[in-house]
């Protein structure tokens, strides 16, 4: 039978089937962090039960650490709480941290990747929504809740009905000033932000296959904003390259026989998906969302929709924006560039390309949030700190931030804040905060000029 | 667990399409290391504004709308993964959510706490939404080892779909990880094929 890139992964993860209900599926890596960890702990204890499999899981604190004095102790006293119970947890059931101060520290879903721990065909699971992060490499990860971490701490398995599969192919080149964030985000504004709901998505065609490693991280990420519980992409040589030589990527006597087996998986020629999109990579330019929702999004050149419907006006009312109105001028005093979706070395390289030489607009306060500890030290080796500094921006330590504003990295309420994050929810970067979703050369180019410029006319170097 | 067979009650509805995570309880309150209490802050800022006092015309605050069913726009409950968002919704006091969809990881994490997802046409939804904002007494009835949800006057009388597995569970009170536990066996015996 013709099975696809999940299909491959999913069935060699299936330890039994329960007649007429879901199956017990294996995860080969299991990713906590400190916000939907405790929970699940103290349910192990409570039933008086150790973790079945340390050694396939790895902590990090991400969601709810300071981005500043990270050496000192944590003044938020229910913060402090949190990441002090993570380590407890994790010296108690000999679970590996790298907690604040470790050199791996970041964004759980920036590091694993670029520690070599997430690998092509395995299964993993993080109590996060942005685990799709890892299909980037023919991976099947996903977010659960924490009833479902403390099921993996104590068997290493889930029950699961098996989703349904939908293919996304985007064929084609792609305009001047599209990055993948442009194409995830033209992806959900046409589909709708439940169009995956039920499935898994597997991205194909020569735009996924031609972007790097960090760009189909990027992509993959967002499955979940179209309701999607992953997205995948299939492993190549590109993938390779990138896990070769990472510190936990397999060993020089291992590495053929792996490099073999990840060479099965992609989706056979005949295989069939339940639902298919077919996309031109031409009618794709730089996107920005307007709404409460990553569907709610536009061509940055585009006017807001003229939608009747109580939901759609809900959101423009909060975001204090009206039906039929260009975006570009549009005045802005905060601009992120962060997260999971966009805090790896690329998206710091390609923001300090455009802002080299220049300052932020005299309005705007700019954050840059590095996505790990080790992608830190690579802005500070490559110089980039020192162009962000000049230019005016304030660089962080590593972690979640102004992404979901857990930790003091809020936005005043009303202003608007373009950002590189993956949601424009209500109050997602702070109370009665205005989120704009956006590529990192948007948002650069955002903070350089106070307002939003047109990028696709851009010419840029 | 506790046990979910048959409930009557009155609902509250919240015609909202695309209700997140986010807005069902603000991450700002994730900061919590037990499951309990979170209901206190349900739809915070819906409910409440900055200074504390609650906001005007949002349904969980007129007195005459109140009930153990939660009837709201599609899309319920996506975004984030966070189980807080069931944990609110329960601790709040509902027992049943209906909508005409749900996002896979809400719906998961709400049949873990008990809560009973129950998905309905949205032409149904519609009708059901506009009823019970100008009848806030009527009641729904919910009949899970039949997998019916009616309201007699209007003849409404669905029948939903619920996986049989965690039907088995709801309706005993069984939780995922016994089940699991009891695989033991077979997992060690995949392991050792595999790895």
């Amino acid at each position: 039978m013709k099975k696809t890139l999940f299909d491959k992964v999913w069935d060699a993860h299936v330890v039994d089937s329960v007649p007429d209900g879901p199956q017990i599926l294996y995860i080969d890596k299991h990713l906590i962090h400190e916000v939907t960890s405790p929970q699940a702990f103290a349910e192990l204890e409570q039933r008086g039960i150790t973790l079945a499999r340390p050694e396939k899981t790895v902590a990090t604190a991400d969601h709810n650490v300071p981005t500043v004095n990270q050496h000192l102790t944590i003044k938020d006293a229910l913060s402090r709480k949190q990441v002090e119970m993570l380590t407890k947890n994790c010296k108690n059931h000999n679970v590996t941290l790298y907690g604040l101060g470790h050199e791996y520290q970041g964004i759980v879903h920036v590091i694993a990747p670029e520690l070599g721990i997430t690998q092509p065909g395995m299964t993993m699971v993080c109590g996060d929504s942005h685990t799709s992060t890892h299909g980037a490499f023919g991976t099947i990860a996903f977010g659960i809740g924490t009833s479902q971490v403390a099921q993996v701490f104590a068997s290493q398995c889930l029950l699961l009905n098996k989703p349904k599969k939908m293919r996304i192919t985007v064929n084609g080149k792609l305009n001047k000033n599209v990055l993948p964030k442009d194409v995830i985000l033209y992806i959900i504004a046409q589909l709708g932000t439940n169009s995956g709901t039920g499935h898994f998505v597997e991205y194909a065609g020569d735009v996924f296959e031609n972007m790097s490693m960090e760009g189909r991280m990027t992509v993959c990420n967002m499955s979940i904003e179209m309701g999607a519980r992953g997205g995948m992409i299939a492993p190549d040589k590109t993938t390779f390259e990138y896990v070769k030589g990472k510190e936990f990527a397999p060993n020089s006597q291992e590495w053929d026989k792996k490099v073999t087996y990840w060479k099965t998986l992609p989706t056979d020629d005949g295989a069939t998906f339940d639902t298919e999109y077919n996309f031109d990579a031409s009618d794709i330019l730089p996107m920005i969302t307007y709404g409460t929702n990553p569907g709610m999004g536009i061509k940055i050149n585009e006017s807001i929709p003229e939608t009747n419907d109580a939901s759609f006006e809900k959101a423009l009312t909060y975001m204090g924006l009206k039906k039929g109105q260009s975006l570009i001028n549009q005045s802005i005093n905060y601009v992120f560039i962060g997260s999971c979706t966009n805090s790896r070395i690329e998206d710091f390289r390609l923001a300090a390309s455009h802002i080299e030489g220049k300052q932020k607009a005299g309005n705007i306060t700019a954050l840059i949030v590095p996505g790990s500890q080790q992608v830190a030290k690579q802005i500070k080796e490559e110089g980039l700190q020192d162009i962000f500094e000049a230019a005016g921006f304030e660089i962080r330590q590593p972690g979640c931030s102004a992404c979901l504003g857990m930790n003091e990295d809020k936005i005043p309420a009303g202003e608007y804040c373009v950002s590189t994050s993956n949601r424009n929810f209500e109050g997602r970067q702070g109370q009665g905060v205005r989120t704009l979703l956006a590529s990192p050369l948007t948002a650069a180019l955002t903070a350089i000029e106070g307002k939003i410029v047109d990028v696709t006319e851009l010419e840029l170097v | 667990m506790e046990k979910f067979k048959k409930l009557t009650s009155t609902a509250v509805s919240l015609p909202v399409e695309n209700v997140d995570t986010d807005q069902i309880i603000p991450a700002r309150f994730l900061k919590a290391t037990s499951k309990i209490g979170f209901g206190e802050n349900l739809f915070r800022d819906w409910r409440y504004n900055s200074d504390g006092s609650k906001k005007e015309g949002f349904i969980l605050n007129e007195e005459k709308y109140s009930g153990k069913i939660l009837v709201a726009g599609e899309n319920f409950g996506c975004g984030s993964s966070r189980e807080h968002a069931a944990w609110a919704l329960e601790d709040y006091g509902f027992k049943v959510i209906v909508s005409s969809y749900f996002a896979d990881i809400f719906k998961g994490n709400a049949l873990n706490n008990g809560l009973l997802p129950i998905q309905i046409s949205s032409t149904k939804l519609t009708q059901l939404l506009t009823h019970l904002k100008e009848n806030p007494k009527s009641e729904l009835q919910v009949d899970l080892e039949n997998q019916r949800l009616s309201l007699n006057e209007i003849g409404l009388d669905e029948s939903f779909e619920i996986d049989s597995y965690k039907k088995m569970c709801l309706i005993n009170g069984y939780d995922d990880i016994d089940f699991l536990i009891s695989k033991k066996e077979s997992i060690e015996a995949f392991e050792a094929q595999n790895q």
